[in-house]
């Protein structure tokens, strides 16, 4: 690894407090709050037009919201034009001068700072090292590839060392295997100068992938924040566990702090919600098991039913069953391994789902 | 062995097909080229065989006698109002074709419409009606007057002066066009961007959003100029006969001596500086960059 001069400078933290944002009638921003810590890696998550761009457009200050604050650390930057707020930016389409090499494009930002001459070229030079660009500062910007420039614009967002990143989904541009290469690089680039970052995505994987925390929006609210692992294995509403990897529901009902489904008392680790009612059981394919005919499976919820299909997917198979009652499950099971429980098309199956795993969930998409 | 003489084998007949491919697509501006052979090139052929003909045979002479003090004169004419209703131009389009391109999208289309309306009025039209505005007691003097900026009325026709504003009305629209062209293709967040790494609107502005739009102010120089170089109704009518240009010169050789070869000789002289310029103009920044490269 290069030895360089960019170090973790200090990081703030950053408070959204009730910032609304509206379009006419429309509210593209519906007073969040959101407290990104010092040094944090924040992923906003959400389906298109979920209103991640125009959150992050208020944090560079290109959107004035109606109402609501800003801060930086200590500093209110709810009025501060975008010039004086002093944030690094990665933009969706990266935003590269053309009319710059790639090392004036880094440059940009320090001589604006009227930084000294030869300090401006030790910062690029290092700053592109960083991105490992090193070569490449002559070149102009129609001359680089599209994960070159994607280099190129995070050198540029973070040579004047700001104490916060943002980033729109500065990956999307490029192709699966680039992308994943790029986002262990981002990690690490944070890992190393631990920059307060907010970084909007709507690929779930990378989300997950990257965060230290999630915070999933839909319809201009943060629905649900935590870490990558709590948003998967314990979403809060139907709405996240849909949006978040592959879910299947089955209706239950809450009563006596127990949940039923049908006449089957769920044997759960956590007790259910103290809501009564109408509730919907949340059922991932992989968190299921098959369960061998000599396996009482004890301790375990277990499904019984037939068969449909056997949907073979190189790594794993999704097997399709029919439920009595015409409900439906599918599961998802390793190929390797699969020989021991061999399963065919309208042969009887017997699923078992641990404790553990069973996450309840209101019946309504936004509780 | 067999796999690469298989390789060029295929390698031979890709050419053929790519070649054949390409001139069938090629053919397709024969009857263009065609056209343009007809119009454009074999009179300007003609044009030149003509002012290198005398009495007899083959001469110079018509080159010679644009040595002339009084052709010099005019030429120094020609490109100081060709420069100067360029200049002016910029000054006056730029900021124009700026504040078209952060309109709103109908205060643009409204805009546009008003700097385009003058260009579908005939040329005649509006410069008589320049002559009414100019003339000794016409409106602008009139107004001038009674506002109490000047005590005797201006000479604003039949000079210089009116020849410049004359040209300038009608060169702005050409001005403007690729200019608003090029703005409009500047991506907004070129400017956030600018923005966001700490630039204040105004260095923005000049550092940024300026240099992106210089193939768009280039165009429009090179169309301004070349049209102006050329330019007769507008310098004969408001410049009253003491605006001499070139085109003025050539008039005159053709309808007051029937001198088809002076007149054509100055026709080639024209149109070689023409050419000289723009190709000087597109060594020094690019062709691709004005005709709309990156
Ligand atoms: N200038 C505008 N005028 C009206 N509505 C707007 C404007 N800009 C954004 N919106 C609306 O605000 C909502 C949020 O937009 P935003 O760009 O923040 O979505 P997003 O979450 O970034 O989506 P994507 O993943 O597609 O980029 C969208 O429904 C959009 O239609
Ligand atoms: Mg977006």
């Amino acid at each position: 690894m290069v030895a360089v001069g960019l170090q973790a400078t200090a990081s703030l933290p950053i408070s959204i407090r009730s910032i609304t944002k509206r379009y006419g009638a429309f509210t593209a921003l519906d007073a969040v709050d959101l407290e990104v810590d010092s040094g944090e890696f924040l992923t906003l998550l959400g389906p298109s037009g979920s209103g991640k761009t125009t959150l992050l457009m208020v944090l560079a200050g290109f959107i004035r919201p109606e109402s609501g604050t800003v801060l930086f650390g200590e500093r209110d930057v709810s009025l501060a034009p975008p010039h004086k707020r002093d944030v690094g930016m990665v933009f969706q389409n990266y935003a590269l001068f053309p009319h710059m090499s790639v090392a004036g494009n880094v440059a940009y930002p320090l001589k604006l700072r009227s930084i000294p001459k030869a300090e401006v070229g030790r910062r690029v030079r290092e700053a592109l090292e960083l991105v490992q660009l090193g070569t490449l500062g002559e070149r102009r910007i129609d001359q680089l590839s599209g994960g070159q420039r994607q280099r190129v614009a995070l050198a540029r967002a973070i040579v004047f060392e700001p104490r916060i990143l943002l980033m729109d989904e500065p990956l999307s541009a490029l192709d699966k295997k680039l992308r994943e290469e790029m986002q262990i690089e981002v990690r690490n680039l944070h890992r190393r100068l631990g920059l307060t970052t907010v970084y909007v995505t709507h690929d779930q994987r990378e989300a997950l992938t990257m965060s230290d925390r999630v915070a999933v929006i839909d319809g201009g609210r943060v629905r649900q924040i935590g870490r990558p692992r709590d948003i998967y294995e314990r979403p809060d509403s139907r709405f996240i566990a849909e949006f978040i990897g592959e879910s299947q529901f089955l209706p239950v009902v809450l009563r006596d702090g127990a949940a039923w489904l049908d006449s089957h008392r769920l044997a759960v680790e956590r007790p259910p919600p103290t809501a009564q009612g109408a509730h919907l059981l949340v059922v991932r394919p992989e968190k299921l098991t098959v369960l061998p005919a000599a396996d009482s499976g004890h301790g375990l919820n277990l499904f019984e039913g037939t068969v449909k299909e056997v949907v073979y997917q190189g790594e794993s198979s999704l097997v399709y069953v029919s439920l009595a009652g015409g409900l439906e499950l599918s599961v998802r099971r390793p190929s390797r391994g699969a020989d021991a429980v061999p399963v065919a098309p309208g042969a009887p199956i017997r699923m078992g789902l641990a404790p553990a795993d069973v996450v309840i969930v209101p019946a309504e998409l936004h509780p | 062995m067999t796999v690469s003489t298989g390789g060029s084998a295929n390698l031979g007949a890709y050419r053929v097909a790519e070649r054949r491919e390409r001139w069938l697509l090629q053919s397709l501006v024969v009857p263009g080229l065609a056209l343009i052979g007809l119009i454009a090139l074999a009179p300007i052929g003609w044009l030149f065989w003509m002012s290198v003909q005398g009495s007899s045979g083959f001469t110079l002479d018509h080159y010679q006698r644009l040595l002339d003090e009084s052709y010099l004169r005019t030429l120094k004419t020609t490109f100081e109002l060709s420069i100067l209703v360029t200049v002016l131009s910029i000054a006056l389009g730029y900021p124009l074709a700026y504040l078209i391109s952060q309109a709103r999208p109908r205060l643009a289309a409204l805009l546009m419409l008003l700097v385009l309306f003058p260009v579908w009025t005939s040329l005649l039209v509006r410069c008589y009606a320049w002559l009414v505005l100019l003339q000794r007691r016409g409106v602008v003097n009139s107004w001038l007057q009674d506002m109490g900026i000047i005590d005797a009325p201006l000479k604003l026709m039949h000079n210089f002066t009116g020849t410049t504003i004359g040209m300038l009305h009608i060169m702005l629209p050409f001005m403007i066009l690729p200019l608003y062209a090029s703005m409009r293709s500047i991506d907004r967040d070129y400017m956030r961007a600018a923005a966001n790494l700490g630039a204040s609107p105004v260095r923005a502005f000049w550092q940024v959003f300026v240099p992106l739009s210089l193939p768009g102010l280039f165009a429009g120089i090179i169309i301004v100029f070349v049209l102006c170089l050329g330019f007769y109704v507008t310098p004969a009518l408001l410049g009253g006969g003491r605006v001499y240009m070139w085109s003025m010169q050539i008039e005159r050789n053709v309808t007051y001596y029937a001198d088809w070869g002076a007149a054509s000789a100055l026709g080639v002289v024209l149109l070689a500086l023409t050419l000289g310029i723009l190709w000087a103009v597109g060594r020094l920044i690019g062709f691709d960059r004005i005709v709309g490269g990156k």
